[in-house]
Parts: C-alpha cells; structure tokens; sequence
C-alpha cells in the first residue's frame, strides 16, 4: 500500500533507517529544483480575500519562517500545503501550489497522502488523550502499517528525533497529557516525523510554551532541517532570525517581501518589512 | 431601620427560603423511602426473586418481572445505542450547519418532551400492528428505543462537541480519513460522555410503565421469556399490577418491587455519576 508498509516486511533496522536517503529523494534535493513552489496564489474564505498572488519558492532542507501582523494571511498560507484550509467552509483558492513539482491541488493527489507527506504541529500542543506511545503510532496505523516491532521502532526513534525520548522512554504507555507543555509540544513534533514526512509546517509552534521549553524546540528545528524542509509561522523576530535560513513578511495578504533571513533583519528592501520588524506597528 | 439592617433580613430571608425549598424535596422523598422501607423492605428475600406470580400474596415474587425488565433493558440498549450515537455523529460531524440542522436540532429535543403514551401508540400501531411484532418484547423495546433515543442523541452530539477541533486537526494533519478520525479518536474522547447519556437513557426506560402497557405488556405472565418474541412483563408493571390489587398484601409485594426498583435505578445513576468524574478527570485539555 504505502511505502511504510513496503519498508515494514523489511526488519533490518539499517534498511529504515536509510530508507530516508532513497536516492529520489537525493536527486530532488540536489538537482536544484524547488521543494516548495507557488504561483500568483490567492484565497479566499467566502468573500473575504485573505491571500494576494503570492508567489514563493523555497529549497529542500532550509528553514522558512513566515512573519507579519494577525491576520496578514500567513497562517493561512502555511496550511494550504497540507490541504488544511479545505476543512474550513467558504475556502477557495486560484493559482498553483506545487511540492515535488506536483501541484498538490490537482485531481490525482489524495489529499491523505499529501498529509502523510506534509506534517504539521500546530500553535497549542494538542497530544491525543493517549498513551505517548500511540500518539506517535496513531500516524503508522491509519496510514495502514501493522507490523509491530516496526511500529516501535519508528516510536522510538521519532521520539529520538523530536528530543523527548529520554524524558519518556520509562513512560510509553502513560497519557500523554500529562506531560509538560514543552513535552507535549516536542511529542507532537515527534508524532508528526513518525509518518516520514518531506515537509514539516510549524503554526506558531512555541508561543504556548515557557523560554526553556521555547529554546529546546529551536534547537529542534535546526536539527530537523538536515533531514526535512521546514515552514515556520511565528510572532517571534528573534526566533524567526535564529531559526530560519528566509523569511517572508506578509502584511494584509500581500507577501510584502521574501529574502535571506539575514537581509529581512538587517537590510529590508520595503519600509513595511522595517517597521515591522523594528516593533513599529504589528 | 436603616438601609444596612434591611440588607441583613433580606439576606436571611432568602437563604431561609432556599433551605426550605430544598429540604422539602428532602423530606418528601425520606417520607418516602422510609414508607416504602417499611412497608416492604421484609418482604425482600431470595425466594421473592425467584418465585412466579401468584395469587396468593405471599408466594407472589418478580420472577419474571425483573427477567423482562432484563430482556427489555439489553434489547433496548441494542437498538437505541446504534442508531442515537449513529444520528449523534451525523449530525454533529457530517451534517452541515444551518438552518435544516437547526430545524432537526430543535425537533429532536422536543421529541424528548413528548409524553411517553404517544411513544406507546406509535409503537402499538407501527410496531405491533403493522410490523406484526405482536406484543413482544421486540415490540416493546423498539417503542421505549424511539422513547430514549433523543437522549442519547443529545447527550452524544454534547460529547462530540466537548472534544476540541485540535484533536481532529491533529488527526487529519497525519493523513487520517474523516472515517479514522471520528471512529479512533473522537468517539473514545468522547466515549464517557456518550456512556453517561446511555446510561440515564436506560435509567428512564427502565421506570416508564405506559408506552408498555399501550403495546400489551400483559400483567401476568406465568413464564420467563425465552426469546425476544415472547409475551413479557416488567418491574414497573407488575408493581401497578399489585398496587390495583384489593388485597393489602399484595401492597407489600408492590412496596418490595418498588424498593429493588428505586435500587437499580439509583445503581444505573450512580454509575453515570461515577462514569462522568473519572472521564473529566482522566481527560483535561
């Protein structure tokens, strides 16, 4: 079925662990085309026109952060890679979309697949009320994988991965719940890279968590960015300028400008960019 | 008197007129249930259990009374379970808002206000007469089934609403179907919720006496029912059944029925109660 499931009657730990660097995917990321790419897209939710013709191109293995004021569209952008907008009633969207060079609006993509492919953490750490363990499983099992010891393999290894592993390795089987907000956060990263997605979307993943928790997670993301390619809404300047290798700056539904990271913070082309990211107004 | 000390007897006064109020539903009900201990609380032995009715008091027993009280609680819940969650999850994660769903939203909740002899006359002319259910247990549990079915409808679509958007989110965000994440994560958020609702839907089913006397629930039946088409009797009905009787002893069975009535009702409540803690307390958002 999936290709989890294809690499799950292997059981060679090796073969999964390499699976990540199928030479596909290498061709993709060295051949200089684009991971992400979208094109004169605009939205709408009803009437209310929230995304002007943005167009944007972002490399695999970079960090991308999104900033601007509430309400500028960013978020809204951010989920427009995994299809997310679709759940809200009244969405609408013109323009072309593409990751892999496949526009993820046409009739042949499955909007599952594209998310299996597409994870994302969201603004509130939101675990299942679950046991840790079958929060990071639960994205093997509905994407149809059963072989077990490869279903605790991915777990511990996602758990690695997200930097949690250590804090709760003696407590799989506990609600997830109850752990910390950081933890929660970090788990829900963990969750999300259990499924081997190409793409991670972060809305605003840290502003519900404490500074500690916050620096862990940056931390976090330089490292996920080796691995996969990496969009980051945040309300954070210093956090964008930390973590990310661009940044776009949105203002009212315009991608008012989208740069090296290093630029936007030191040298903005736009006014706009300058006040916003100086504190004047936003 | 000063404005202060009119503040002070008003105060009293209404806390006076709270206690009051409460304690006369207190005291009315401890009236009754020391009446009802009195008067049939000796009679309660195991042979009141097993014995069939009678025509001589003292031998009478709710054999077969609590059996069909049984067979009508279990065939109920498989009836009304299905289809109130199943109605629940539609309206509350498929159907689209607006002012048809409000229109049913409405109905529905009324429905739970309609006295319960209408159920019983839709039942006897749909159920027993133009499905030929006969008056069969059958016939009686899909009339009490429609009976509670708004609770359980309502009380599942509350649940379903308490678990938070981010979970389906979540769940979607991980390439999960519509269908895995109702079925995997929604519905065992919400599963104390909805087993709180059933429970006090059966906990009403349980005490209701007219809609099955209406599809010919007979007040005496010398035989437990073997199958779901068989003849039947329940608690209610046979306590009615004794109370109409002459005979003062036969007022003491019905004390006793009332007594292992009021028993597994407020067993069926309590687990509703204890059910509804341990889920808010297992699950904080």
């Amino acid at each position: 079925m999936s290709s989890i499931e294809k690499k799950s009657d292997e059981n060679s730990v090796q073969t999964i662990q390499g699976a990540e660097f199928m030479p596909e995917q290498n061709a993709k990321n060295t051949g200089g085309m684009n991971k992400i790419e979208t094109n004169n897209v605009h939205c709408w939710y009803g009437d209310f026109h929230v995304l002007r013709n943005v167009s944007m191109e972002v490399k695999a293995n970079t960090v991308t952060a999104l900033i601007g004021p509430s309400g500028c569209g960013k978020s809204t952008y951010l989920r427009i890679f995994n299809r997310m907008n679709d759940l809200i009633e009244g969405f609408r969207l013109e323009g072309s979309v593409m990751i892999d060079n496949k526009d993820v609006f046409s009739k042949e993509i499955r909007v599952n697949e594209l998310r299996k492919k597409v994870g994302m953490v969201f603004q509130k750490p939101n675990p299942f009320p679950k046991s840790i363990f079958e929060n990071v499983a639960y994205g093997l099992r509905v994407n149809g994988v059963t072989h077990k010891k490869f279903i605790e393999e991915t777990v511990e290894k996602a758990l690695k991965q997200a930097a949690v592993w250590d804090e709760v390795k003696d407590k799989l089987h506990k609600n997830a719940l109850g752990l910390s907000g950081g933890q929660q956060q970090r788990l829900c990263i963990a969750r999300a890279i259990a499924v081997e997605p190409s793409v991670i979307l972060m809305d605003e993943p840290t502003s519900a968590l404490d500074p500690i928790s916050n620096s862990k997670i940056e931390e976090l993301i330089w490292e996920l960015k080796q691995k996969y390619t990496i969009l980051i809404v945040t309300h954070n300047m210093q956090q964008a300028a930390r973590v990310s290798d661009k940044t776009a700056f949105f203002y009212l539904g315009d991608l008012v400008e989208y740069d090296d990271t290093k630029t936007i913070f030191t040298n903005p082309k736009q006014e706009k960019t300058q006040n916003y990211i100086t504190g004047r107004f936003g | 008197m000063n404005n202060e000390q009119v503040k002070t007897i008003k105060n009293s006064a209404f806390r006076i007129w709270a206690i009051a109020a409460t304690s006369v539903g207190l005291i009315m009900l401890g009236i009754l249930l020391v009446k009802i201990g009195m008067d049939g609380l000796h009679r309660i032995s195991m042979a009141f259990f097993t014995s069939l009715p009678s025509r001589r008091a003292e031998n009478a027993g709710i054999l077969t009374a609590w059996v069909g009280t049984l067979w009508i609680m279990v065939t109920t819940a498989v009836i009304a379970i299905p289809i109130g969650v199943g109605a629940g999850i539609y309206l509350e994660e498929y159907s689209r808002k607006g002012a048809w769903a409000n229109f049913l939203e409405i109905n529905i909740s009324n429905l739970a206000g309609v006295p319960s002899i209408i159920y019983g006359l839709l039942g006897l002319e749909f159920f027993v007469r133009f499905l030929h259910m006969g008056e069969s247990i059958l016939a009686g549990s899909f009339t009490l089934a429609l009976l509670v079915l708004p609770i359980v409808i309502v009380s599942t679509r509350e649940s379903l609403k308490a678990v938070p958007k981010t979970i389906r989110e979540a769940s979607y965000a991980l390439g999960a179907s519509k269908w895995q994440t109702t079925w995997m994560q929604v519905l065992p958020a919400a599963a104390g919720g909805i087993m709180t609702g059933i429970i006090l839907a059966l906990s009403r089913a349980i005490g209701e006496t007219a809609p099955l006397i209406v599809v010919g629930a007979l007040t005496y039946v010398p035989f437990t029912p073997k199958s779901v088409f068989d003849s039947f009797t329940v608690l209610p009905i046979q306590i009615f059944n004794w109370v109409s009787r002459p005979q003062a002893e036969f007022l003491v069975n019905a004390a006793a029925g009332i007594i292992v009535l009021l028993l597994i009702t407020i067993a069926m409540n309590g687990a509703a109660v204890i059910l509804r803690n341990r889920w808010q307390k297992h699950v904080k958002w």
